[in-house]
This record gives structure tokens, sequence and C-alpha cells, in this order.
């Protein structure tokens, strides 16, 4: 069991090895030290996470990989602020959050944080405008600036011609654009995409994977979970699980695109 | 926020529309069964209240006390007179008018047509105390009952019943006795319970030689006071000839009641109060049914929508959006409910109004009837939706986005 290391000042050498310092100008977006979570099921206890550190510059375009079990989706869970770790501490933009209350969590979730589920998660009846403007609602933003900015992610992810249809009216592909459109319109700091093409054929995972090259060229953080080493591939850094540990972090200076599956 | 809640609401409602309404029916007919009773209550109080005003606020009439059960009274006869009543008028100030009534039913007869009716016997005062008048002919007078006429004073209906379109100077009979008509009364309708139409008036004197001697022994009197603020002096004047005269003594009952108006008002507000708390009553256990289907069918409602919930959650929804957006959803539910059982009560008390016969008043539905009905159906949706409402609230992101 790895204790959560005690923070040794603002400077500490993360388990990547990247250096900061107290001089450095910026600190990592994400930053994890000894990240832990663990379940209680009947007697045994079930240990997810088992103490990971790990940092995630702004703009990264990084891809979790891992075997079922390995703890992608509890990582992915506790990043993501929809649950909080058992132990260990989490800075989302220099501001320690592993002791945050439930409102505060649904505040950075709602703020910081962009999702994209493998099952989309669209409101059914409710029209893609809706379900995009959706975040903004819980942001309390007024009622004409949510039209106007779900009006321009959609139009930011090629649905302008779709905006008043509902989610049955719409293929796999356009549905995964409209939540995509709607993990952008708060302009968080993260998306956070689970298995995003997980539901998807070939052809249309490429499609939404070029769209999120486009999200990270664009500047934005893109963290994603899958287990599908060529939809990896896209992402310029991939840190692979093993048992609640991270068992690589490996950097890529262009991202391989020419991997088929 | 509230705005979109509310239309989140609506549209969870409206699609499932059928669940809605029969969730919906307890709420219903719960609130329409009350405003039904209420609209039908307060027009017959509103008609009660119009023949207690017609009557007059200096109005007081006398009667012997009926029961036995009080102590002493049993053992010697209750008697109340037309002496007691002209006493009164002698000693008593401030009394205007004054008319004994007796009454028995008797078979009146003209030529070969016979009819049972309601006999009075009254002073020639009656009209006056009672706020009536002859339509035409006249009304018997003091000589008449000096000299015991036999003369007769006929309601509306009466004509009718006898066939009898030109009734003055007609002779018929009343029990036995060949009496004339002298004067048809003017139509007033059913009041508080009697219906004067239906019956024939004549003179005191000679209802005792009718009916016998021996129900002259237990009249009721009627009379006015000279004003409103003459009302309790009068009364008290009543009370204390009326003790004298019956040898009352100090710690003993009355044997005869005095009644004003305003108690007369208080008796029928007390059982009109009586039938609206005990609909209200019945009305509270429907709305408690309706509202554990509300809470029934919240339940299912958060169930099903258990993946929203994580959605919403997940993007940004804190404890009391969710909680706010389906207690609205009940309240909603509930409110919508008792909007159709308020316009399904009134229907129906205007329907019951109208079918039932003689001149029920019209169905009435006070402002207050429709707000506290409206207001406890909102009340129910918040007592019931906030249980199925703190469900969905308390849910965990992780595990509601993973339900299937």
């Amino acid at each position: 069991m790895s204790e959560p290391r005690a923070v040794l000042g603002a400077d500490a050498i993360s388990a990547n090895g990247v250096y900061h310092s107290l001089r450095s100008p910026r600190r990592p977006l994400i930053e994890l030290r000894g990240f832990a979570k663990s379940y209680q099921m009947g007697t045994e206890t079930i240990r997810a996470l088992a103490g990971v550190d790990l940092d995630i510059d702004k703009g990264e375009y990084l891809a979790i990989m891992g075997a079922s079990g390995s703890g992608k989706s509890t990582l992915m869970n506790l990043i993501g602020c929809l649950d909080t770790p058992s132990a260990g501490t989490y800075r989302l933009n220099e501001q320690p959050i592993e002791h945050a209350s439930q409102d505060e969590l649904a505040r950075i979730r709602n703020r910081e944080i962009g999702f994209v589920f493998q099952t989309f998660h669209l409101l059914p009846r409710t029209t893609a405008l809706q379900n995009v403007e959706l975040p903004m609602i819980y942001a309390r933003v007024p009622r004409a600036e949510c039209r106007r900015r779900a009006a321009e992610a959609l139009e930011r992810v090629g649905l302008k011609e779709r905006m008043g249809h509902h989610p049955n009216e719409l293929s796999g592909g356009q549905r995964q654009r409209v939540a995509i459109a709607r993990a952008l319109v708060n302009r968080p700091s993260i998306l956070l995409a689970d298995e995003p093409t997980g539901n998807l054929d070939s052809t249309t995972s490429e499609e939404i994977m070029r769209l999120f090259d486009e999200i990270s060229r664009a500047g934005d953080t893109v963290i994603m979970v899958t287990h599908e080493a060529d939809i990896a591939a896209h992402a310029r850094r991939r840190v692979v699980m093993r048992d609640g540990k991270v068992l690589s972090d490996e950097r890529q200076a262009s991202p391989d695109r020419s991997t088929e599956s | 926020m509230l705005l979109e809640n509310l239309r989140i609401a609506l549209g969870a409602i409206w699609t499932n529309a059928m669940r809605s309404v029969l969730t919906t029916l307890g709420i219903v007919i719960g609130v329409a069964a009350v405003i039904a009773v209420v609209s039908i209550v307060q027009g017959f109080q509103a008609m009660v209240s119009d023949q207690l005003d017609d009557l007059g606020t200096t109005y007081i009439q006398v009667f012997p006390r009926q029961s036995f059960s009080i102590p002493g009274l049993a053992t010697r006869p209750v008697r109340l007179t037309w002496e007691d009543g002209q006493e009164i008028q002698r000693l008593v100030r401030g009394v205007e008018r004054i008319s004994p009534l007796i009454f028995a039913n008797e078979e009146v007869k003209f030529r070969d047509r016979q009819h049972r009716t309601m006999v009075l016997g009254v002073d020639a005062e009656w009209p006056a105390v009672n706020n009536s008048g002859v339509e035409r002919g006249r009304f018997f007078t003091h000589i008449d009952l000096d000299r015991r006429s036999k003369v007769v004073v006929v309601g509306q209906d009466i004509l009718e019943e006898l066939r009898m379109p030109q009734p003055i100077g007609q002779e018929i009979y009343v029990g036995k006795t060949a009496m004339t008509v002298i004067g048809v009364m003017e139509s007033k309708g059913e009041s508080l319970g009697r219906d004067f139409d239906d019956a024939v008036l004549i003179p005191y004197a000679s209802a005792l030689t009718i009916f016998g001697r021996e129900v002259g022994d237990r009249v009721q009197l009627q009379l006015l006071a000279k004003s409103q603020d003459m009302v309790v002096p009068v009364r008290d004047g009543i009370e204390r000839v009326l003790r004298q005269r019956h040898h009352i003594g100090k710690d003993d009952q009355d044997d005869f009641r005095v009644v004003v108006q305003d108690e007369m008002r208080k008796v029928y507000s007390r059982v009109l109060g009586g039938i609206t708390a005990m609909v209200g009553s019945i009305v509270g256990i429907a709305l408690l049914v309706g509202g554990i289907g509300i809470m029934n069918i919240m339940l299912v409602s958060v169930t099903e929508r258990t993946r929203e919930i994580g959605l919403r959650k997940a993007v940004g929804a804190r404890r009391q959006d969710i909680l706010i957006q389906f207690l609205i959803e009940a309240v909603a539910l509930s409110s919508l409910g008792g909007l159709v059982g308020i316009a399904l009560g009134y229907g129906a008390g205007l329907l019951v109004s109208n079918l039932l016969p003689g001149d029920f008043p019209t169905a009435h539905v006070p402002l207050w009837a429709v707000g506290i009905a409206f207001g406890f159906c909102a009340l129910v949706g918040v007592v019931f939706g906030i249980y199925p409402a703190g469900k969905a609230a308390s849910l965990d992101p992780i595990e509601a986005l993973r339900y299937e």
C-alpha cells in the first residue's frame, strides 16, 4: 500500500519524471499524487486504483488504456470529478479538490469538464440543440446566450443542419457529435471521453476521432479512455493501466494516424 | 431555471399522458367531489341566508321545549299558549308584533277535489311578522278572529290542487268545517324548510275549534322586535315573563326556547359546516390516496430516468437541481389533476343543482374554495413528491450513468 506521498513543498517530481519547479510559470492542469480508490464488496476490499501519480498539462491529447478491471474507468471517473478518491491528492487548475463537497464537484463538472460517453447519453424527446444547452442551463447562462452558444457548438461539430432533430432521428455518429458539442459548450478545461467510439462502426469512428484531433489541435485538453490501440493512436500520449497502477506512460512527437484495425 | 424545470416536467407528463391521467385520477376525483359539494352547500347557504334576510333581523321565535330528557320537565306538562304570547306583548317592551302559530295536516276539499295540506292557525299579525302578504283578496283581521269567522286564506299551490281559478268567495272544507276563501297568499316558495305555498291559513281561534283545544297548549310564537337593537332585550323579556308565568324555579331549565335570527343563522351554518367538514375529511382521504399514486408514479419515473439523472449530474446538476426538477414534476402532476378536478366538480355541481327538483339554488363556487383545493393539490405534490425527488437527487452519478 503506497501511502499518499507527502507533498514536497511546491517542488515535486512526478511519476513520469517531469520536473515542476516553484519557479515554473505553470503547474500542470491535472496533478494526481498517490491517487487511490478502493471499494468495499461484501467483506472484500477491491483496490481499483492503487496509488497513481500523474500530471497532465493543458492542451495534451492523452489516451488512457488498459484491459477491463485495470482501473482506467475508475481513474476516468475520478478525474471527471464524478467520484472522490479514497486517498491521495488531486489538483485541478492548481485547486485541491480531493475533499470537495458534492455541490462543488457538480460545479467543477459543469465548468471544467466535458464528458463524452460510449453510449452518448443524450436526452430522448429533446432536440439536439436542447441537449447541447443542458450544461449551460446548470451554469445559469441566460437563455439567448444558451441558444447562440449551443448553435455555435453544433456548427463546430458539423451538425448545423440537424439542430432541431431528436436523438432518434440521428445516426450514431451524429449523436456522438451532439454529445461532443454538449461537452464543449461550457468551454471546459478538459474534454473527457469514455470509449467514445465503442458503439460506432469503424468509418464513423474514424470521423469522430478526426473531430477529436481537430479539437485537440484547437488547443483543448483531450483525455480519452479506450482499449482500442488504433483509437489510442490518435493521442500524443498513452498511459497504460494495469492492476490499478500506471504500467507505462509514453509520448510521441506526432500522432500516428496510419494505424488501421 | 424554474421555467426550464417546468418545461421538463410538462414534457415528461405529456410523454406519459395516459399514465399521468390515471395517476392523477385520485386527485381529480377528490377535488371534483369537494368542489361539487362546496358549490352545492354554498348555493344552499346563500339561499338560507336570503330567506333569513327576508324574514328580517328582528324576527324572533318561541318554541315549547320538546326534550323530555331535561330533569324536572318530564314531571309537568310543557305549555306554551297564546295567552303567554299576549302577556309578552303586554309586558315586554320593544315587541312590534306577535302571532301564535299552530299547524296540522288536514284534508281540504273543494267540490270533488281534495288535497292534504298544512293548515296553519295564526293571528291577523302573521303576514306582517313573516314579511308576507296577500296577492288577492285580504288577510283576516282581528274582527274575524274575535268573531271566530270561518274564513281561510290559501297558498298558491292550493289553487291548482283544488282547481279553483276564482277562489275569492268560494267555500271550501277544511277538515269537516266549511270555510270561505277571502284571500290568496303571494308565492314565496319553500323557505327554511317550510312551504307556505302549499298551505292554508285560518284564524287561530277557528284552528283551535278544528284541531281541538289541547293544541292551544303548545303553540309557537312568532314575533318582531321594534328594532335590531331591541332583539336581545326582547329575548330577555320573553324569558323573564315566561319563567314567571310557568313558575320555573331559579335553578330549573326553561320549558321553552327563544330563537333569534342570529341563532338560526348559526344553526344553519353549523349544519352546513358539518356537511362541509365531513366531505372535507372524505376528500382528505381521496387526496391521500391520490398522493400515494403520485408518489408511486414518481418513483417509477425516477427509476426510468436514472440514466437521465446521471447525465444531468455529470454535466453539472447539483443535488438540489435534481430535487427541484422532480418536485416540480410531482407538483405539476398534482396541480394539473387539481385543475381538472375543479372544472369537473364545478360542472357536477351545476348539473346536480339543475337536476334536483324544486327551486334548489344554483351551484356557486367561491374563489376561496378553488384556492384551497388548488393549494391542497400542490401540497400533496410536494409532500408525496419529496421522497421520490430526494431519491433521484441522491443517486450516485456513476451508477446512474451505468444503469441499464
